[in-house]
């Protein structure tokens, strides 16, 4: 039982690090028709972000330090996305090839970049120290950056829903993801929402970079790479475009994997997961919350 | 045409793809009036109001109002107070009726939902509906509802009462004719009846070019001529054919209104 209750939310945990990556991408894909494979470089550079700014400056104590570091890291992630958006985006609209090709040559520059500035080796995340101990549930020690990934992804879930449902420009991403032809021809200025968007999926990937230094203690240069391909998973089994589908995919994902490597053998999590997808292309090619495709 | 033109459209020109659909449309549309865009199906009619709107690659002139729209972007060129109305509705699906009606209020202009409501009071009583969710009836008067929600200046109307039942065509004409005595329009309509009942000018297209302009009576009185365009009789001045003669029979009934 206890086994059973840390690989869950152990697997909620993983569950809710794929949902803060899937979630840019499938709003970014969704409005704007972009496979970004430079998402992952947003994750990298929240979490070096992060990192950095915990080793140069203390704010009060631990928690606040670590908070304040994650808000740089943040900041940084999302202005790299926005500025990604403007010069290597904007001028590609409608060139998918030349999308493809410009943000995979991002991911690997990037990727580059960061292991020439801070060298190819794992770096141990500075965390507070509540967030490295466990709390017991149903008696399985369970460690609390567990908790903390779930949080993080709870949170952002209701604040893209209350974006989204609650303001303008999330009521023009809304309308966009359906119809952005039409979103244009009633007098809006499409493009910034573009931007907007990006820079969201920015935040939401480098809280993830952050989080998962604390999940896995360690942060490397490939970390968003790596994440980034569970995330495309998760992305299309929750449908282009749907949050709500991402979470139910990121959660699904996340606890088969858990369950398949310690039920099963290490490595059958990978292997079921890329099974779940083959399943759901060809059962449900639109994902869990997309629409029924045409 | 007596009264100066709102906007004027000279020798545009539309590739989509392959295909060259356009081929020098050039006409005006008079202000304070009603001009019918007719043809028969895939003539260029729908593809000559995106070219307006800039949601197609175009080449030519359209000057509204004296300014050129070719080379501004779509919402700079509607933010000029032109409203459109696109043909199969184009309602948000996931969206609420309200949420349709919302994201097309403009910063410089007051939203008309008391207008709006008297027009359509059904969109009120389903403000809270996913518009998706709407027969089609409902989805045709929530985009027009969206299109009139602002005091524009030009109205492009395309296919309003497309695959409505008679009682309904009647009654999104009784709105067109509301709406059109407060802003000039251009209306892409197959029912005859319609355009008859509200238009003041007709331009007729052919394989993307104008062949035919002029007043209303001057076409639909003329069964030869109007036969010859449009490829319909108009069994004289009450009744009413559809234009689009590729549809099916029953499509083509469901258009016989008179409004």
């Amino acid at each position: 039982m206890t086994t059973f209750v840390l690989l869950t939310v152990t697997g909620l945990g993983l569950a809710g690090l794929y949902f803060l990556v899937a979630s840019g991408l499938s709003l970014i894909f969704g409005l704007m028709d972009v496979l970004n494979f430079a998402h992952g470089v947003f994750l990298t550079i929240g979490a070096y972000g992060t990192w950095w700014f915990a080793q140069q400056v203390q704010v009060g104590g631990q928690t606040t330090t670590f908070l304040v570091a994650v808000l740089f890291g943040v900041v940084v992630g999302a202005a790299v996305a926005a500025l990604v958006e403007v010069v290597f985006i904007r001028p590609l609209y409608g060139q998918h090839v030349g999308q493809i090709l410009i943000t995979v040559g991002l991911a690997l520059a990037g990727t580059a970049l960061v292991r020439a500035m801070f060298t190819p080796d794992a770096r141990a995340f500075p965390t507070p120290d509540w967030m490295d101990t466990t709390t017991s549930v149903f008696g399985a020690a369970v460690p609390n950056s567990r908790f903390v990934a779930i949080g993080a992804a709870l949170a952002v879930y209701a604040g893209l829903l209350l974006f989204l449902r609650r303001t303008r420009y999330g009521l023009i991403i809304r309308a966009g993801v359906e119809n952005r032809a039409m979103v244009t021809a009633l007098g809006i200025n499409v493009t910034r929402a573009f931007t907007l968007v990006f820079a969201i999926g920015g935040v939401a990937a480098a809280l993830g970079g952050a989080i998962a230094g604390a999940y896995f203690s360690t942060i490397n240069p490939e970390q968003g790479g790596g994440l980034l391909i569970f995330a495309f998973i998760v992305t299309i089994i929750g449908g282009l475009g749907s949050l709500r589908g991402a979470a139910i995919a990121a959660v699904l994902v996340g606890l088969l994997q858990q369950y398949a490597n310690f039920y099963a053998l290490v490595g059958a999590g990978d292997l079921i997961v890329v099974l779940l997808l083959a399943l759901v292309l060809l059962v449900r090619p639109q994902g869990i919350g997309g629409k029924a495709l045409a | 045409m007596s009264a100066a033109p709102l906007l004027q459209v000279t020798d545009l020109d539309v590739l989509i793809g392959e295909s060259h659909v356009l081929h020098g449309v050039s006409f005006d549309v008079p202000e304070g009036a009603v001009t019918a865009l007719l043809g028969r199906n895939g003539v260029g009619k729908t593809t000559t109001l995106r070219g307006i709107l800039g949601l197609v690659q175009r080449n030519g002139s359209v000057r509204f109002d004296g300014d050129e729209l070719v080379g501004l972007p779509t919402h700079e060129i509607v933010q000029r107070h032109i409203g459109y109305v696109p043909e199969d509705r184009e309602v948000f699906a996931e969206l609420t009726v309200a949420e349709n009606l919302r994201i097309a209020e403009r910063p410089d202009s007051e939203p008309r939902y008391d207008f709006v409501h008297e027009l359509f009071p059904r969109l009120q009583e389903r403000a809270r509906q996913a518009a998706g969710t709407l027969s089609g009836g409902e989805q045709q008067m929530l985009a027009l509802g969206r299109a009139l929600l602002n005091d524009n200046r030009l109205l492009l109307i395309d296919e309003p009462t497309k695959g409505l039942a008679p009682n309904l065509v009647t009654e999104v004409a009784d709105v067109l004719e509301r709406a059109s005595a407060l802003t000039t329009s251009l209306l892409v309509e197959q029912n005859l009846g319609v355009v008859r009942r509200i238009a003041d000018h007709v331009v007729v297209l052919d394989h993307g070019q104008v062949v035919h302009s002029g007043g209303v009576p001057e076409l639909l009185d003329d069964p030869d001529l109007t036969r010859e365009l449009l490829g319909v009789g108009t069994g004289g001045s009450g009744r009413t054919h559809s234009t689009d003669s590729t549809d099916s029979t029953d499509s083509t009934e469901s258009r016989e209104a008179t409004p």
